[in-house]
């Protein structure tokens, strides 16, 4: 009986949507997180004074924990991004889509 | 019921004499302190409190899915919560702190690679774990693959990480306890080991939950205090305390730079990927998503959970640095008095040594208890992730073939429980003066090279077939702990030899790489009649973890 649902559920041009709506959104988000904290670990790894740098003279705030503060801050705001819109538009979407495949079994 | 009472009852007297009688001679390889009378109340005090939950979540406890997930009726914080406490172990608080104090600047690193880990598991792996998943993260990896075989695999590897952080945490214990408390190595051993067996057996999920979220809230709470009157000493300017810290501290200025500990490209890659991805393939860590409702309720849980992670690693990275000018600058913590010596206790005292400092014995009892009550709560968690792999997976699944009973399966699972508590409480002691530092890395690396590979694969690519994940679970587990067992720490620092056979310390870049080139060769490779069902069993799959109909749903009560 589910694989019936399952059927129409995939058949449902809402959920190609929903899939690629969520998929391209998420994939971003991910690709974001990836490439700032690979790319500070390739700083990290080949470049390390420049993260020793003070941001202005005479500051005792050096750049790395300027921008580490920065990443710990922004990766949270993109999970509450990424959590306040799956949990709205993508979770009502998906509603439809169950709801309309439970209709067409009647 | 009343059997299950007395027994939990005389078990807890138990451990409070114990930690009350013991204080015998000084021995060992960290020297015992004198009786902490604060640490030892507040500590029973946590043990009483939790006691009583555990107490009220055995009459809660009924079926197989109230056991392993607490019936999915946790709520995204609580969750959240639990999941920041599973987490952040004693490891976190005293290791990272001591990071900060001997190497500055490098510690933050680590903790950003700590973190960075949790962003990912929600974008990725969040909604289809808990779409996908019952009890165990085997119930994913098994969902169209051969049962028996790929819930062994599962199993097995599910079984050598709790092994290995078992050991990381046992003595850790022991050994912070012995020093904190003024206790023997072995009766803090026994004592954690046989509090861990009370609260999983009697209470399952549920207890372990609870203990969870009341230790991370006294994390949280004690580190914030702690953080909030050292920083105070330089009037919360961040300025001022580096100027301080740089003017006295060994390395200078340099303080500040990345240091010696990622000297080499290689490693500081490799150790990114394994604390990003072993944090996603950690079994403990893994299960506490099939505990809420649904999926928005898991997402909820990762949101809430890497905000108290990122905001305890601030405050971690503020007390290590005012520990360099508090600590660092005070005899009395150093043995025999001089600046700059042996600090007594060893080098991961700093936080504690700090909390004296700025809050005296009051303060410093609270944060022993707290670090007690973590390493407590850890290893229940771990607990029950491996009796799950014993139970749910080898028993229920691939022993019973799926014919065994509920109470027949919660019954091996208690039983797994008694066991592992054991087993333990052995390799507690065995391991007492062995050099445990590669435990943890180890527990990561094959975290992140025999689960997280076939895991990720098995939701994402349709391809996957049973001998795929066979070879690459399988694969990466023996070549991440061969890489370890070569690797300086342990062939080296362990067991003697000369030289290293592999240069690297951590295995993630290179066995990560090996699980899922076998996984994909060997599913591409694969044209039996069963692999192209297996292939075809993906579409209704891939709904279900899109829309979550037909996943596990929250039992009524």
């Amino acid at each position: 009986m589910s694989s019936a649902m399952y059927e129409r559920m995939r058949a449902n041009p809402k959920f190609q949507e929903l899939v690629a709506r969520r998929g391209r959104f998420a994939w971003t988000l991910a690709i974001v997180v990836l490439t700032m904290f690979y790319g500070f670990v390739m700083v990290v790894a080949f470049n390390p004074t420049a993260l020793g740098q003070p941001v202005s003279e005479g500051s005792m705030l050096t750049v790395g924990v300027a921008v580490e503060l920065f990443m710990f801050i922004f990766f949270w705001s993109l999970t509450a991004v990424y959590v306040k819109r799956a949990n709205s538009e993508f979770d009502a979407l998906t509603q439809e889509i169950v709801k309309e495949a439970w209709k067409e079994n009647k | 019921m009343r059997r299950l009472t007395q027994l939990g009852s005389a078990l807890c007297l138990f451990a409070v004499a114990a930690l009350a009688f013991a204080g015998g001679p000084l021995e060992g390889v960290t020297e015992k302190q004198a009786t902490n009378w604060h640490a030892i109340i507040m500590f029973c005090l946590f043990v009483c409190m939790t006691m009583g939950i555990t107490y009220w979540a055995s009459s809660r406890t009924k079926s197989t899915a109230d056991f392993y997930t607490a019936g999915g009726g946790i709520t995204g914080f609580q969750n959240g919560l639990a999941i920041a406490g599973d987490y952040m172990s004693a490891a976190t608080l005293l290791g990272l702190t001591a990071m900060v104090y001997g190497q500055g600047y490098d510690g933050y690193i680590y903790m950003l690679a700590f973190f960075a880990g949790w962003p990912i598991i929600l974008f990725l792996m969040a909604e289809r774990l808990r779409n996908l998943g019952k009890f165990t993260f085997s119930d994913i990896t098994a969902y169209r693959l051969d049962q028996g075989k790929v819930r062994t695999m599962a199993a097995i590897s599910s079984l050598t990480v709790v092994c290995f952080y078992l050991i990381a945490q046992m003595v850790g214990a022991g050994q912070l306890i012995k020093l904190l408390f003024g206790l023997e190595y072995n009766v803090a051993i026994f004592a954690v080991g046989i509090l861990m067996m009370v609260y999983v057996t009697f209470g399952g999920m549920v207890a372990t939950t609870w203990v969870q979220i009341i230790k991370a809230c006294m994390l949280l709470a004690g580190g914030t205090l702690v953080m909030f009157l050292a920083f105070s000493q330089f009037g919360f300017s961040f300025q001022t305390l580096l100027e301080k810290a740089t003017a006295v501290h060994k390395l200078g200025p340099k303080l500040m730079y990345p240091g010696s500990l990622l000297a080499d490209p290689v490693t500081a890659i490799s150790l990114g990927l394994g604390l990003m991805f072993g944090t996603a393939g950690l079994p403990h860590i893994l299960m506490r998503f099939f505990t809420v409702t649904d999926a928005k309720e898991a997402r909820k849980s990762v949101l809430y959970a890497s905000g108290f992670v990122a905001y305890f690693f601030n405050v971690i990275f503020i007390m290590g640095l005012c520990g360099i000018i508090i600590v660092g600058q005070n005899p009395e913590f150093f043995e025999g008095g001089t600046l700059g010596g042996k600090m007594i206790g060893g080098g991961n005292m700093v936080a504690m040594h700090l909390s004296k400092a700025v809050g005296g014995d009051m303060l410093l009892g609270f944060l022993a208890a707290v670090a007690f009550a973590t390493i407590l709560a850890v290893v229940s968690g771990l607990a029950l992730a491996g009796a799950s792999a014993i139970s749910h997976d080898l028993y229920a699944r691939v022993i019973k073939k799926g014919t065994a009973s509920e109470a027949s399966e919660i019954r091996v699972s208690k039983i797994a429980t008694i066991c592992l508590g054991f087993v333990a409480i052995i390799l507690g002691i065995l391991f007492e003066k062995q050099n445990i530092a590669f435990m943890v890395g180890l527990a990561f690396g094959v975290a992140a090279a025999a689960n997280f590979p076939v895991l990720i694969l098995s939701m994402y690519w349709k391809g996957l077939t049973t001998r795929g994940a066979l070879f690459g679970g399988y694969g990466g587990l023996v070549s991440a702990v061969l890489f370890v067992l070569f690797s300086k720490s342990v062939w080296v620092d362990v067991l003697g030899n000369k030289a290293a056979l592999f240069p690297y310390t951590q295995p993630a870049l290179f066995a990560m790489p090996i699980a899922f080139l076998l996984a994909y060769i060997m599913s591409k490779t694969d044209s039996s009649v069963r692999a192209g069902k297996e292939i075809e069993a993906f579409e209704d799959q891939y709904v279900r973890a899109q829309t979550g109909y037909g996943a596990a749903s929250a039992s009524s009560h």
